[in-house]
């Protein structure tokens, strides 16, 4: 009896066939943000952590402030602040484009820390070697000590991409039809659970496997180092 | 030592000059005016007490270290000063660290072409026959694919060795180039650097393989407290130094 | 200039919001005081678990984290409030958010305790177990105090994770902080409370940040 209720609720097939396609459109959205988040927050973090290693005291002081407060803030904030704040100075932004910009700054934020956590790590005999063969401080940063930083950073960078990529799923507030807005629309239609049941699917599905990724990477870059 | 000075007050066939050299740390001074001069082809070595300075006195003759006054030549070019352009000049000046410092993430091939594609800009053929040349001279040809955490202590100094051997230096410094190696390994460091004085090498080393000393260097500069407390060829520093300082020293390496 | 203050930095509109913003902080904090120690305790449970010898127990512990780990939590907090009553379960908010974010802590929490103990190296292991000490002392007292010590960063800053996180509550209509401000903004039409609840999460989470900064040093040199 309950059984029945729970797959009629949750797994009802009618339901389900009806808005895989939609949950579907929304999982492409889904695909799309998080890769133009990922591609946008690690280059834009790389970039401030090798701008630091100049060590020009406004720019690294302007860094940490703005890695500092964003890795402060939670994500759903700065979101409701942009898509409701900017509107009325004039600036008008889709949701689409708000959930971007935000969770882009919030990767790169991370990054940029972790990076440069890299950069430091890097011993400085490294520095030395490359110098002391005529290579400029920047062709040094570039060509001996990011390789070796982002090297050591790959599974703390890997973990926090995938934690801010799963944020997407924010965008449901702000009305972003992605795979939880997809669903979340459905749901009240169908008056019927089953469509968030998809939406958890369709999650494990893109996720899990990146997830799994995550720990074997770790795996084998802890090994190495140890 | 008497030598002619050119227009630029400088020994005129030093190739490497250093002049009234001072280096503090803080308040600590650690160099106290040295004045060395290598010649064409000469092997020049350093030996001082733990904290005299040696290091110091290298990593200022390629500016690692930024000196507090003095100056640094190179076949009479000013290291220092306006219009200088000091990774030029660093391209004349290799060095080979205690630590190796090879790059962890390229192989032995790439360790060297890195500065001859992007120093020099040579394209990656020329390059490569380029590093191919040097790691042939110090024997290791067939390593080239390795990365350095695949080879021994000694086989990543030689790598280190060609890879600043490949820039073509004109004169060419050591800092303690085997003391972080297994003894068994010592040898085949020493004898590449051997090989590298042979072909004509200028060279300035800090090591305390005294015996290697005795058999390859052209001239023994003892330093002490930040200054050079004596120098000449190694028969005279080991067989009948001058002074107190060196004595005590020395004597400790006799047992 | 003056737009940008009027609508982002609006004194009287933030003082007119400060009560229910800080009625919501003190949900906020509540809502940590009841998540932090149970996903940190769950958390616990699933790393030992999850190096347990016994294959059956590290796997369905691993399956478990990556599950967890792979649900963005806003879906699972949906789920268990939206979803659940068709089920026939009614459950309030504040439970659900405690259900909700107690899975996805406990996974995230397993995750740094399970790095911490195999930071720690076998041989002290094997030291308390040569001086008599059973498997369960050897854990508490030997491997754990190790473990923790050697990820205190990663802890502190997975607390700051899930400050943050309680944010997702008002979209259940929980009233914490983000809620409350969210509500004052949609009756004002003006972002300033916003901005007055995002100046309350730096001030109770910068600190933290410095201070997992600092750590971070302090371990690489
Ligand atoms: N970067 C630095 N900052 C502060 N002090 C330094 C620095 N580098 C060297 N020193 C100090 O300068 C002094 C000389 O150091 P140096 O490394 O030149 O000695 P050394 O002769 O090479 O000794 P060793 O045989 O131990 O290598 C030492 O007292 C050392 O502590
Ligand atoms: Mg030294």
């Amino acid at each position: 009896m309950q059984m029945d209720m729970f797959l009629d609720q949750f797994l009802n097939q009618a339901v389900l066939v009806k808005y895989t396609p939609l949950i579907l459109k929304g999982a492409g959205v889904t695909v799309l943000l998080s890769v133009l988040i990922v591609l946008t927050g690690l280059t834009l973090g790389a970039g401030l952590a090798c701008l630091r290693a100049y060590r020009i005291k406004a720019f690294s002081f302007a860094i940490v402030i703005f890695a500092d407060v964003l890795r402060a803030l939670p994500p759903l904030v700065l979101i409701l602040l942009a898509f409701f704040g900017l509107p009325n100075i004039g600036v008008v932004l889709s949701s689409f484009t708000v959930l971007f910009l935000v969770l882009s700054l919030v990767l790169a934020a991370f990054a940029e820390e972790i990076v440069w956590a890299g950069i430091t790590a890097t011993p400085k005999g490294q520095w030395e070697a490359a110098r002391s063969t005529g290579l400029t401080f920047t062709q040094a940063l570039c060509y001996v000590v990011l390789p070796q930083a982002v090297r050591m950073v790959i599974p703390p960078l890997t973990n926090r991409a995938i934690a801010i990529t799963k944020m997407t799923a924010l965008g449901m507030v702000i009305g972003v039809p992605d795979i939880l807005g997809q669903a979340t629309t459905a749901q009240s239609f169908s008056a019927n659970a089953s469509p968030l049941t998809l939406a958890a699917i369709a999650y494990v599905v893109i996720f899990l496997p990146l997830v799994i990724a995550s720990r074997w990477l770790e795996q084998r870059f802890t090994q190495k180092g140890s | 030592m008497a030598s002619t000075y050119n227009e630029k007050g400088t020994p005129s066939s030093a190739t490497l000059s250093v002049r009234a050299l001072h280096k503090s740390f803080g308040v600590l001074p650690v160099l106290k005016g040295i004045d060395l001069h290598v010649q064409r082809s000469e092997m020049v070595f350093v030996l001082g007490p733990s904290g005299s300075g040696k290091s110091t006195m290298l990593r200022c003759c390629n500016l690692l270290e930024e000196p507090d006054s003095g100056a640094i030549l190179i076949e009479g070019d000013k290291l220092t000063g306006p219009g200088v352009d000091l990774n030029k000049m660093r391209q004349r000046i290799g060095m080979v660290f205690q630590s190796f410092n090879l790059y962890p993430h390229l192989s032995a091939l790439g360790n060297v072409t890195l500065a001859l594609r992007r120093v020099l800009k040579m394209p990656r053929e020329q390059a490569e026959s380029e590093a191919i040349a040097a790691l042939t001279k110090v024997g290791l040809s067939n390593r080239a694919g390795h990365f350095p955490s695949q080879l021994s202590g000694g086989q990543q100094q030689r790598v280190a060795i060609a890879r600043a051997l490949a820039l073509k230096p004109t004169v060419m410094l050591f800092d303690e180039p085997t003391s972080a190696l297994d003894p068994e390994l010592v040898g085949d460091v020493l004898d590449v650097m051997r090989d590298v004085k042979e072909q004509g090498m200028t060279m300035l080393v800090v090591s305390h393989e005294m015996k290697f000393a005795r058999d390859a260097a052209d001239r023994v500069v003892f330093m002490d407290g930040g200054v050079i407390v004596e120098q000449g060829p190694p028969e005279q520093i080991f067989g009948a130094p001058t002074q107190e300082r060196t004595r005590t020293f020395l004597s400790r390496f006799h047992g | 200039m003056e737009a940008i203050i009027q609508q982002f930095f609006n004194i009287e509109i933030m003082i007119k919001a400060l009560p229910l913003v800080l009625k919501g902080l003190g949900v906020t904090l509540l809502i940590c005081a009841v998540v932090i120690p149970l996903g940190a305790l769950g958390g616990l449970f699933a790393a030992i678990a999850s190096v347990s010898k016994n294959r059956a127990v590290r796997w369905t512990a691993i399956g478990f984290v990556d599950l967890f780990r792979a649900i963005p939590p806003l879906v699972l907090l949906i789920f268990i409030y939206a979803g659940l009553p068709f089920a026939g379960i009614q459950i309030s908010p504040f439970v659900a958010v405690a259900v909700g974010f107690f899975l996805n802590n406990s996974a995230y929490f397993a995750e740094v305790f399970r790095a911490g103990i195999l930071s720690v190296p076998k041989g002290q292991t094997e030291a308390a177990r040569s001086t008599g000490m059973t498997q369960g002392q050897t854990l508490f007292w030997v491997t754990l105090p190790q473990a923790v010590r050697n990820v205190l960063p990663d802890l502190l800053s997975n607390v700051v994770e899930v400050v943050k996180l309680t944010s997702l509550a008002s979209v259940v209509s929980l009233g914490e902080m983000l809620h409350a401000a969210g509500l004052v903004r949609s009756l004002t039409y003006n972002a300033s409370p916003l901005v007055l609840a995002a100046g309350l999460y730096l001030v109770l989470l910068w600190p933290l940040i410095r201070l997992i900064s600092r750590f971070e040093r302090k371990i690489d040199t």
